[in-house]
């Protein structure tokens, strides 16, 4: 095991402040960068560390940074801080708990791409990790790791932090420019024209993760070689029906059975049943995988995915119909109706699941979900509504005899308020 | 209906996008954070204040929901209810604090001092169940944390 990278300083009191993250080495990435680096030797270096981005979609971050056209006048990044993917909590953390990490992070990137101007895009629900943050970029300012003519040399660069305001498909990330452009998040056509060449303001603009830039300091600071030998490290979000929820850094690879062990075990000594491997929009797994590595290739070999690395636990006693009936309503109430698959999808499987839950279920409907599955997927504008299909999928598959001891009156009705927009809540209809 | 401090203040924000449009969540939440919500009226207000067709603030001003176009009350209660939160027991947190409340989540209580709210994930899920009351996040809840955090020490409704 080795030991921790990105949480290294997580947890330590007052890191949020400059001076303790001066203490700690803070800056000196930044430093190093400004004095002995070119912004060529900086993007080689994080392409050969083989970062991937952190986000979800798992793309190389210094391949990414290379497609931004070198000459263009006016470049931007742009930092997706709208985490939001039900069981993921890292960047948050982060955040949280070292502010100045991601600062340097930010700024050491736009050194890299030669940008000169960068937004935070922070999802309205982290009051506290704006507060924080808006210290920290305060704070950077004013000790020249941020502004004009940084450190003494030519590089200027300016942070942005913007609050998003309730919108969990901000998080795709041209539905982020969208918001940032003050528009409503939808998610814009894409290709021809990916964020790299065409993004915020129509110009280049880099995306990048939280966590993803938490990562470029200590690349920076130890080297690409040092980066690989640590694992890489990689934050894991742990919660649901285990005794220590948190994020746990480990190295990419860690099977869920490590994990657990890790997070104090299952609550109660229970036995698991199953657990989402990256968050609500992956395929989640029965206990018979608790020993897959968690790595993007294993868990696409179940037809399932690493996305942001949100492990949920759930034990033996967990009712994988609610699990399920409450995916499907998140990805309703946050659809953003721009297409038809998502919008009318997401609502009709979320009444039949509710009909289900109600103990008014009809033995057809198991048919009915599965052909609806089949019709989202592939077919919505966006990953949000094909964030649907996987658990309905593994719920008529794995744990179908869950939905038939509802239908056939076999478990008792329970209520819940899937029906979240009109505020409907009694059963029925 | 908004006061000079808040106008100079949203007019403060349009100097740090190169796009003015850019400015207008922002703006939005400095009005909301002065009225509570943001009526029609102070929708019009920052459609002048950035030189927009009142209609795309209010396209925007109902998109996301956390910018409130009804009145709330003065404590608004967001109640995660999504997966780890739902392992964690927030279906009781939620029946205990529609039985203290006496409302339904998307109500009011009638003398205007709570709003309580379904919330998607907080990402907080290490804090399941958990909930942000105005700008504070609580978790993991019990039924009796929620009342010290709502009422006080033994104080009630």
């Amino acid at each position: 095991m080795t030991e921790r990278v990105l949480l290294r300083h997580v947890g330590t009191p007052g890191q949020e402040d400059i001076e303790t993250y001066l203490r700690h080495g803070g800056y000196e990435a930044l430093r190093r960068a400004l004095r002995e680096l070119t912004p060529e030797d900086v993007v080689e270096m994080v392409d050969r560390s083989q970062l991937r981005g952190r986000g979800g979609a798992g793309f190389p971050t210094g391949r990414k940074w290379k497609f931004v056209p070198k000459d263009a006048p006016v470049k931007y990044l742009v930092v997706n801080g709208d985490e939001g993917e039900p069981g993921t909590f890292k960047d948050r953390t982060l955040i949280e708990g070292d502010p100045h990490l991601l600062v340097e992070g930010v700024a050491l990137t736009c050194y890299a791409v030669g940008i000169r101007k960068a937004f935070i895009y922070l999802r309205r629900e982290f009051y506290q990790g704006y507060r924080k943050l808006e210290r920290a970029i305060a704070q950077a300012y004013e000790h020249g790791f941020l502004g004009e003519r940084i450190l003494g040399t030519d590089f200027h660069c300016d942070i942005v932090l913007h609050p998003g305001a309730g919108a969990y498909i901000a998080g795709e990330e041209t539905a982020l420019l969208e918001s940032l452009e003050g528009k409503r998040a939808m998610p814009r056509l894409k290709p021809p024209y990916f964020p790299a060449v065409m993004g915020l303001y129509n110009q280049p603009t880099v995306l990048n993760n939280v966590e993803t830039l938490c990562c470029i300091p200590w690349i920076v600071k130890y080297g690409p070689e040092w980066w690989l030998q640590q694992g890489p490290p990689q934050l894991y979000s742990v919660s649901g029906h285990v005794n220590r929820p948190g994020v746990i850094e480990a190295p990419l690879g860690t099977t869920a059975r490590e994990l657990i062990e890790r997070a104090g075990g299952v609550r109660g000594g229970r036995r698991v049943k199953a657990f989402y491997p990256g968050g609500t929009s992956s395929r989640p797994l029965r206990a018979e995988h608790l020993d897959v590595p968690l790595n993007h290739e294993s868990l696409a070999r179940l037809g399932s995915m690493l996305g942001s690395a949100a492990v949920i636990i759930m034990d033996e006693t967990t009712d994988m119909v609610r699990v399920i009936a409450r995916v499907c309503a998140f990805y309703r109430e946050e659809s953003c109706g721009k297409c038809t698959p998502c919008r009318e999808g997401t609502r009709w499987v979320t009444q039949i699941l509710d009909r289900i839950l109600h103990g008014q279920g009809r033995m057809e409907d198991l048919d009915l979900l599965e052909s609806i599955a089949k019709n989202m997927t592939g077919t919505c504008f966006c990953p949000l509504g094909e964030s649907v299909p996987p658990s309905l999928r593994a719920g008529l598959e794995d744990f179908r005899d869950e939905f038939i001891a509802y239908i056939e009156g076999a478990r008792a009705p329970v209520e819940m308020p899937v029906r979240i927009r009109e505020g409907i809540l009694a059963p029925g209809g | 209906m908004l006061s000079e401090a808040a106008r100079e203040d949203i007019r403060r924000l349009l100097s740090r996008y190169p796009v003015a449009r850019s400015a207008l969540i922002p703006a939005l939440l400095r009005a909301q954070e002065e009225l509570g919500w943001v009526p029609p009226e102070a929708q019009r207000e920052v459609a002048e204040l950035l030189d927009l067709p009142v209609e795309a603030v209010a396209e925007v001003a109902s998109f996301y929901s956390l910018i409130f176009t009804e009145p709330v009350g003065e404590r608004v209660i967001q109640l995660c209810t999504n997966v780890s939160c739902l392992l964690n027991g927030a279906e009781e947190i939620r029946r205990h604090l529609e039985e203290r409340l006496g409302i339904r989540p998307g109500q009011t209580t009638p003398d205007g001092r709570y709003t309580l709210r379904i919330a998607e994930c907080l990402a907080a899920c290490e804090q399941a169940p958990c909930m942000i009351v105005d700008t504070e996040r609580y978790g993991p809840l019990t039924p009796e944390l929620v009342d010290r955090i709502l009422f006080g020490n033994g104080g009630g409704r």
